[in-house]
């Protein structure tokens, strides 16, 4: 384990973390807030560290995966940590392993909350929260791989191991052009989108939170009813863009370079649609008894499918008083989750796609034994490798959710409470059902720390977080 | 700059490898998944799987955008249809591998304009040339020439009993009388551009510049001029020992080659008629010995496996033959070879990525092509880079010691209207001159370079 390499990398990553928290702190200054000044402590703090690092000079640059995955899982704990300090400081949100969870949801882009109130909120720890989706929903260390001097060729290993999705590839032959080339396309987005919402009324401070949380597909709003109270247009607007924000980012970048019948091809794109059609179909069915015009159910129905599926979590209806169809329509969209490549959560379509396929290729092995057939995937036959990766992630994926459960369940909620947060923090999303409908702060310190871990889980997709807890990865043997 | 790589075997790797550190976009194409991953675990490059003459996986490659095209995979035929469709669809230079000894007479010329190809590199071809002139100055430990011969550079080890142990080079200079320039040291894996102070020890590598008939002086001045070798034993009958054979034949140097397999045999002996042809296991020491391997000149180890290379020639060391060279492809078995007292090592990889890289950098270069040569030096630390002085260089008809050069860098020699000289601090570099330069630890792109800037 090369640990100088692990340390001067992190060291890098705090680094950025201390920018964006000087740009929270002017957020601050801009509106005279006392918060500020944590903002600007914790930004200190984070430069020290970032300073500090330098010290530990790597003597090669050596990076296999094993450091790749131990680099992308430390780092985020820290952010994690480092980023919990402005709300703790300032005393805005009460107890530090609330913080924790706050920060931990944000850059996960998550979005569940713990804050009673969130109307109560300084704009500068707004923006802050805010900001924690908007960096942790492209991955920190793309945009660390994208802005710093890269020596190593290796980088390739930390891109892997915080790119969801079963397969990473570049775009182009360098990994920094690539990092690069993908938050060109993120930032033009959500340009777009704040210009989108500014001009369809929505103030200026409002709309570049609410771009934030869509781009990161994060959740965290700044009113007490998420978006209900935004006009038709603004949530029409957000909804387009949450689904958009769950589309694999190489097909943007192949609509730039003119590729436009590649994109149409994939078939990923297309089974995502599919699923986020049919559930819109069947969902406004079942609610329309609920609301005045069919146009309405089909805007509610439109938005809670798109938030959930793209793992965003915003909510424009109470859809926890939805009937047990469309509840359970949407927690079944809370595993699928979007695109891989894109910055949503969840298993991912692909993979979604990869294990029906997979099964049934297996029924029919037993029908015909002798039958060869491979698994066929964007107009590619996909490699056992990729296939076993593919199936024993979702054992895992699988098992992580069951302790999760087993744990909410020590707490005195309904079964379905406890199932909708353990699939709404697992799989990034946010809100859940029940007692999880409108924040966390019902839950215990044990199961918000457990939560916490599991949103890291869900973000890093698993590997990276059981690996830097292995005693195997610390061990010389 | 663009470039794809198609296979990656030993070459392949070796050039992606100086390719990415010389800072280009690299995509390499090769029919193996299990390859691809893996270079792309380890370089900074985009790996893309499939056949390199299907017109879909060329796209992928994005073919189109591509100034080089470079096919360095198993086979000829391939690597010669690769480049013919990548030039048709698009790619600007292209390079083959021809290495196939058929293809290597008056048929390549024909086939290099008909296919619209660059350049055809042929490693082993190469490789013997880098041999032959070994063979023919066996002090050195690697030869290297610039401007057509007229100027060379030479690497030696010197013996822990050198006369030049402790000696300053000015010292060195006066006594000898000794017109060459020590231009780069090695001593323990760093290397040292040295001044004229610089004391030299017993066991250093010394890379040293000169012209051919300089050099032979200064050798005798020393005593450790070794006379061309002229009776030379090769063990394994691969294409180098082929080529080899053939310019030492030519030269009128007794060859006695040695290998396995009957019918390689068979061939060599149709082809080369002078040369001995030997059929049996080198690696038995009793045939080496029964065949004279003591009253050789010289040992090339030339088989296939680069352990048995450095083996059969430690053993050939022991026995006191003059000169004993390995072909190691290998870069980790390198520096073991090294220490085990094998200092003349070739690699056809390493060779092969130095021609690509001096043509790729010539075309980098903002004032056309300019880079004349070039060449690695002292395991990868330092470089040799022969320019042509353009009309756009500035610095001209300035007094060497007053350029503000940077540091590690030396000008070697300047060679002016075909007269080569070894510059002192009172010569200038002036218009259509060819300059060669020596620079540890950086890369240079154009003869502007070597001025500190700002």
């Amino acid at each position: 384990m090369n640990y100088k390499m692990v340390i001067h990398t992190t060291g890098k990553i705090i680094g950025v973390e201390a920018i964006c928290l000087l740009v929270s702190a002017a957020v601050s200054l801009i509106y005279m807030e006392s918060s500020g000044i944590w903002l600007l402590a914790t930004a200190v703090f984070g430069g020290l560290l970032f300073l500090l690092s330098r010290f530990f000079k790597p003597k090669d640059e050596i990076f296999f995966a094993k450091e790749g995955m131990v680099t992308v899982a430390l780092s985020w704990l820290i952010l994690s940590l480092i980023g919990a300090l402005p709300f703790y400081l300032s005393g805005e949100i009460k107890g530090f392993i609330n913080c924790f969870f706050e920060t931990a949801s944000g850059l996960t882009t998550t979005g569940a909350s713990v804050v009673p109130n969130v109307e109560t909120l300084s704009h500068g720890i707004a923006f802050w929260r805010s900001l924690t989706h908007w960096i942790g929903g492209m991955g920190v260390l793309v945009l660390v791989m994208a802005i710093a001097p890269s020596g190593s060729g290796r980088s390739i290993h930390m891109m892997r191991a915080e790119m969801p999705g079963p397969v990473v590839g570049k775009l182009v032959p360098k990994a920094k052009t690539t990092a690069r080339l993908l938050y060109i396309i993120y930032i033009a987005l959500t340009l777009v989108l704040i210009g989108l919402l500014f001009f369809g009324g929505m103030p200026v401070f409002d709309s570049i939170i609410h771009a934030f949380g869509t781009a990161g597909t994060g959740g965290f709003g700044i009113k007490a009813d998420s978006i209900a109270s935004y006009s038709p247009y603004l949530q029409w607007v957000l909804t387009a863009f949450m689904v958009l924000f769950g589309i694999n980012f190489n097909l943007f970048y192949f609509i730039l370079i003119g590729k436009f019948i590649s994109t149409l091809k994939s078939s990923e794109l297309w089974t995502y649609v599919g699923i986020i059609v049919s559930a819109i179909i069947l969902i406004t069915v079942n609610v329309s008894s609920l609301y005045t015009s069919i146009g309405e159910a089909i805007r509610h129905s439109a938005f809670q499918v798109a938030s959930i599926i793209s793992t965003t979590g915003y909510a424009t209806a109470n859809f926890d008083a939805w009937p047990v169809f469309s509840k359970a329509i949407l927690l079944i969209l809370m595993f699928l989750g979007g695109c891989a490549g894109s910055t949503a959560g969840g298993l991912k379509i692909s993979r979604f796609v990869l294990l029906c396929k997979t099964a049934k290729n297996r029924i029919k092995h037993v029908v015909h034994p002798r039958t060869v057939k491979s698994v066929r995937f964007e107009g590619k036959a996909v490699d056992n490798e990729t296939l076993t990766g593919v199936s024993s992630y979702f054992i895992i994926y699988c098992m992580c959710i069951v302790v999760l459960f087993l744990i909410l369940c020590l707490e005195p909620f309904s079964l379905e409470s406890n199932l909708s947060a353990t699939a709404a923090t697992f799989n990034n999303v946010g809100p859940g059902f029940g007692a999880a409908a409108v924040n966390y702060n019902g839950y215990s310190y044990l199961s918000k720390i457990c939560m916490s871990f599991a949103m890291l889980l869900g973000r890093l997709e698993i590997y990276p977080i059981l690996i830097l807890f292995m005693p195997a990865t610390w061990t010389k043997k | 700059m663009n470039i794809i790589v198609s296979g990656c075997g030993k070459i392949g790797s070796t050039i992606v490898e100086s390719l990415v550190l010389e800072g280009h976009d690299v995509t390499v194409l090769d029919m193996n998944p299990a390859v691809v991953e893996e270079i792309t675990n380890i370089h900074d490059v985009m790996g893309v799987c499939g056949n390199c003459t299907d017109c879909e996986t060329l796209k992928d490659a994005r073919v189109a955008d591509a100034r080089v095209f470079v096919a360095v995979t198993g086979s000829d035929e391939l690597n010669m249809l690769a480049c013919f469709l990548a030039k048709r669809m698009g790619a600007r230079h292209t390079i083959a591998r021809i290495r196939n000894p058929e293809y290597n007479q008056s048929s390549l010329v024909f086939l290099r304009q008909q296919l619209d190809l660059s350049m055809a590199i042929n490693p082993e071809l190469l490789a013997a040339q880098e041999l032959y002139n070994i063979l023919k100055f066996p002090s050195a430990v690697k030869i290297e020439t610039f401007s057509r011969r007229d100027f060379e550079m030479i690497e030696v080890r010197l013996k822990p009993d050198s006369v030049l142990n402790g000696m300053n080079l000015i010292t060195m200079r006066e006594k000898y009388d000794a017109k060459v320039l020590v231009c780069a040291v090695q001593r323990d894996n760093e290397v040292f551009i040295p001044d004229g102070n610089f004391v030299i020890k017993g066991g250093d590598k010394l890379g040293i510049t000169a012209t051919p008939t300089e050099f032979l002086k200064f050798f005798k001045a020393l005593s450790v001029y070794q006379k061309q070798a002229k009776d030379i034993m090769i063990l394994g009958g691969s294409r180098i020992a082929y080529y080899l054979a053939q310019m030492l034949v030519r030269g009128g140097s007794n060859v006695k080659i040695i290998d396995r397999d009957a019918e390689v045999c068979q061939r060599f002996c149709d082809d080369i008629p002078k040369a001995t042809v030997i059929v049996g296991d080198g690696a038995q020491q009793e045939l080496l010995l029964e065949e004279g391997i003591k009253d050789t000149e010289a040992f090339v180890s030339l088989t296939g496996m680069d352990e048995q290379n450095i083996l059969i020639s430690v053993f050939a060391s022991s026995l006191n033959v003059p000169k004993v060279i390995s072909k190691v492809n290998r870069d980790e078995l390198f520096n073991l070879a090294e220490n085990l007292g094998l200092d003349t090592i070739v690699s056809p990889k390493k060779i092969t990525s130095d021609v690509l890289l001096r043509y790729v950098r010539a075309l980098s270069n903002s004032f056309g092509s300019n880079v004349e040569t070039l060449y690695h030096l002292m395991d990868d630390k330092a470089e040799a880079i022969e320019f042509r002085v353009s009309p756009e260089f500035e610095w001209v008809n300035i007094p060497l010691k007053d350029l503000q050069m940077k540091k590690n860098i030396i000008i070697a020699g300047i060679i002016r209207e075909r007269k080569p000289m070894i510059p002192t601090g009172n010569d200038c570099i002036m218009a259509n001159d060819r300059v060669i330069v020596i620079a540890a630890g950086q890369r240079l792109q154009e003869l502007s370079d070597i001025i500190k800037k700002g």
